[in-house]
């Protein structure tokens, strides 16, 4: 019985196109060679420019809390604080043409990729001189310049949009011929959404369209106050559930990496990027990682232990990378001191200039329902409705 | 007994404080603890009635409504799910299905979009596939509406949605009364029920009498109640514009028009007859929402009160409606885009 089935399976092997195996690289291990050596793996630039923007995420976060307690800031704010390495790991490396998907738990996200702290601060405000007119909010940063395609509420929803932005750059490519068109995605979520079904859907679809697409799981371990040990199934023969397994169940690398190290963040995500601008398809990272405050700042967070919340606060990236900087003479002390005073000054000045922006005017109200301004239908005299004086002042009653 | 207590507790008028007919004292509840403590009571009454959702159990409810039941029933019976809306709906209208009586938390009513497909196409159309063989007798409840600041994803109102589905039960409550009657009623009826909260009013206490306390405090799903008396223009709303209305209908008396203030409590099906007997009396009708104008709760009631009530209107129709946008974020805008006091009081007297 053995031995026919054996026979029955190599048979239906044989008859299929040899497939490359995939192989998983679990990049869990501490750098020990790197951090006994004297060459640092990383140029100095590079290592400063990590630096300056982990700090700025750091710092920024930090002013939205102060921000919210004061009352400039309101509705649901969710904060970056300690996931900082993941960020500046993948996206500094980024072209400016490449793409960028988040979750709510954006600021940082787009501050990485490009969008100007003025911006994102005026947008939480609620100010016309936000990144989306005030019309967004925290949960919603978009920057068409930045290519940053959101900010989304639910999570999961995301993702497929990530693969859209991807399937675009491929297009080019095949269809309309442009061979410079190799542009990558990089979509973020965390360890909540890896049970959301249209994940799964995206790995399949990433997978087989071969898409240039990098999934980034910042894995820090709690959904609000869902334990990631609670929510999740152990993946075959494990303890824990591994959410960087699931890329082989569809076809792709998965990748583990400390997403505390930024160092070893941007190697990963360095790998996988190449690999999709050579058009060798996605790959799922998951970075573990924690965040230091709530889910979001209206969160009591009593469900996170104390020794855990400290274990992981003797880990922040920001400390770890300056040590290494300073071990390593990629940076003196008074170079980080110049980039952490650079980063209070921006800090101070977003927040200047967000308070001093005016709100939107009334008028805004009723724009960019529709990119055809025509849609909003025809009025009782013929012509169209916006064309009528008054239109976009806005009210409550449009009947 | 119990029938007559019904019949009082539906015809009480609590326009302020005072509650009449009742000697024995009246005390407040939030409607976070009304839903809490119909929630205890209904779990406890049968062992079929489930909770599920996400936060529900350890979390204590993400907005608290659930607070406690975890620890009194065990996570058997309030399960905490993982984000997963379509698949954790599904078993809740299987298992309902098969003779259990789930009730199904929606973090916010915008996150069952992703679990719409099990609402409408397993609970609300099964009973008539199976020409009346397999009943769905579930729940579905979460706030709905805007809350302030939270912005478009999470701003939606789908009372008009859900109530166009046949097979489905769509309840708004307003009060502590409503929330208590309205949700025991719910876990009760053998239908699908979509019980849509609201977030603002979860914290607003509200005066209860002991009757409304009695644990088997039910109210008939599809009668509203009639608020405050009026004879000049009747102003029908649910959930938190009833409380806009009532504000609205105060600030009017001062100038001398009187109006008739309708909680409309379940929005499907609508209690035509209340409406009916409403406009006969004043001859003008206000339809009062947050949501959309377009296909929304007031143009049904439009549609309505013109077939049936064409002779007896004196002004056509009026919608008071939230604007036609997704909701923006900035607090002003917010404010410009939700039916506000002063909206209701222009439409009143552009037709007074």
């Amino acid at each position: 019985m053995q031995a026919m089935l054996k026979q029955q399976r190599s048979g239906v092997r044989a008859s299929q196109p040899a497939r490359r195996a995939v192989q998983i690289r679990a990049v869990a291990a501490p750098m020990k060679a790197a951090t006994s050596s004297k060459s640092p793996i990383i140029a100095p630039e590079v290592a400063k420019d990590l630096y300056y923007d982990m700090v700025l995420g750091r710092e920024f976060e930090e002013m939205c809390a102060q921000m919210y307690y004061r009352g400039k800031m309101f509705g649901f704010v969710h904060l970056y604080s300690g996931q900082e390495a993941v960020s500046s790991g993948v996206i500094r490396q980024l072209r400016q043409d490449d793409y960028v998907v988040s979750t709510y738990r954006d600021h940082v996200h787009a501050l990485s990729k490009g969008v100007s702290a003025r911006e994102v601060m005026a947008e939480l405000f609620g100010k016309k001189t936000g990144c989306c007119r005030g019309q967004g909010g925290s949960m919603h940063m978009f920057s068409s310049k930045a290519n940053v395609l959101g900010g989304y509420a639910f999570i999961g929803e995301g993702i497929p949009v990530g693969l859209g932005a991807a399937f675009q750059s491929k297009y080019r490519r095949d269809v309309l011929g442009d061979e410079k068109a190799d542009s990558v995605t990089c979509s973020f979520f965390g360890d909540g959404t890896c049970n959301v079904g249209q994940f799964y859907e995206s790995l399949n679809m990433a997978a087989l369209y071969k898409l240039p697409h990098i999934f980034v799981v910042e894995n820090n371990l709690w959904a609000i106050g869902m334990s990631h040990l609670r929510a999740t199934s152990r993946t075959a023969g494990d303890e824990d559930p591994h959410i960087y397994k699931k890329g082989e169940a569809f076809g792709m690398p998965g990748v583990l990496v400390d997403g505390m190290d930024v160092l070893k963040v941007h190697q990963v995500a360095k790998e996988a990027i190449e690999r999709a601008r050579r058009g060798e398809g996605p790959t799922l990272i998951e970075a573990e990682t924690y965040r230091f405050r709530g889910h979001s700042l209206a969160d009591p967070d009593e469900l996170r232990s104390k020794e855990e919340k400290a274990k992981w606060l003797a880990r922040d990236p920001i400390p770890q990378l300056k040590k290494y900087m300073l071990d390593h003479g990629l940076a003196s002390e008074a170079d980080i001191k110049a980039l952490e005073d650079k980063v209070a000054e921006v800090v101070e000045d977003c927040v200047k200039f967000a308070d001093e922006s005016p709100k939107p005017e009334r008028g805004q109200l009723l724009e960019n329902v529709f990119a055809d301004p025509r849609g909003f239908g025809i009025a009782e005299d013929g012509r169209y409705r916006y064309q009528l004086p008054g239109f976009s002042s806005g009210t409550a009653i449009v009947s | 007994m119990l029938p007559a207590l019904v019949r009082s507790a539906r015809n009480g008028l609590f326009t302020k404080v005072g509650v009449r007919g009742f000697a024995s004292q009246v005390s407040e509840m939030t409607v976070r603890d009304a839903l809490n403590s119909a929630l205890d009571e209904e779990l406890a009454r049968d062992d079929k009635v489930y909770v599920l959702g996400e936060e529900v159990g350890e979390y204590q409810g993400a907005y608290k409504i659930t607070r406690g039941l975890l620890q009194k029933y065990g996570p058997d019976r309030v399960k905490d799910t993982p984000i997963t809306e379509a698949g954790f709906t599904g078993i809740a209208v299987g298992s309902a299905f098969a003779g259990l009586r789930p009730v199904c938390e929606f973090m916010t009513w915008n996150f069952a979009m992703q679990a719409i497909d099990q609402i409408i196409n397993s609970a609300a159309k099964t009973l008539y596939m199976s020409a009346g063989q397999i009943n769905c007798p579930i729940v579905f409840r979460g706030p709905n509406g805007a809350a302030a600041g939270v912005a478009a994803q999470h701003s939606q109102c789908f009372a008009a949605w859900y109530s166009s589905v046949p097979g489905l039960k769509v309840l708004a409550p307003y009060d502590a009364e409503d929330a208590r009657g309205l949700m025991k009623a719910a876990i009760r009826d053998p239908d699908p029920v979509v019980f849509l909260e609201n977030e603002i009013l979860y914290g607003q206490a509200f005066p209860v009498t002991p009757q409304v306390l009695d644990k088997d405090f039910v109210l008939p799903i599809g009668k509203a109640k009639v608020m405050r008396e009026g004879k000049h223009v009747t102003l029908v709303s649910f959930s938190k514009m009833v409380g806009y209305c009532l504000k609205a209908a105060e600030q009017l008396a001062k100038e001398g028009i009187e109006c008739e203030v309708i909680n409309l409590r379940s929005i499907k099906p609508l209690d035509r007859d209340t409406l009916l007997a409403s406009v006969k009396k004043t001859h003008k009708i206000i339809s009062v929402e947050e949501g959309w104008p377009q296909c929304g709760v007031g143009s049904e009631i439009s549609a309505v009160m013109m077939e049936l009530a064409f002779d007896e209107l004196d002004a056509p129709v009026l919608r008071v409606t939230g604007a036609e946008v997704p909701m923006p974020y900035a607090a002003n805008l917010e404010a410009a885009a939700l039916p506000q006091i002063d909206d209701i009081i222009k439409a009143v007297k552009s037709i007074a």
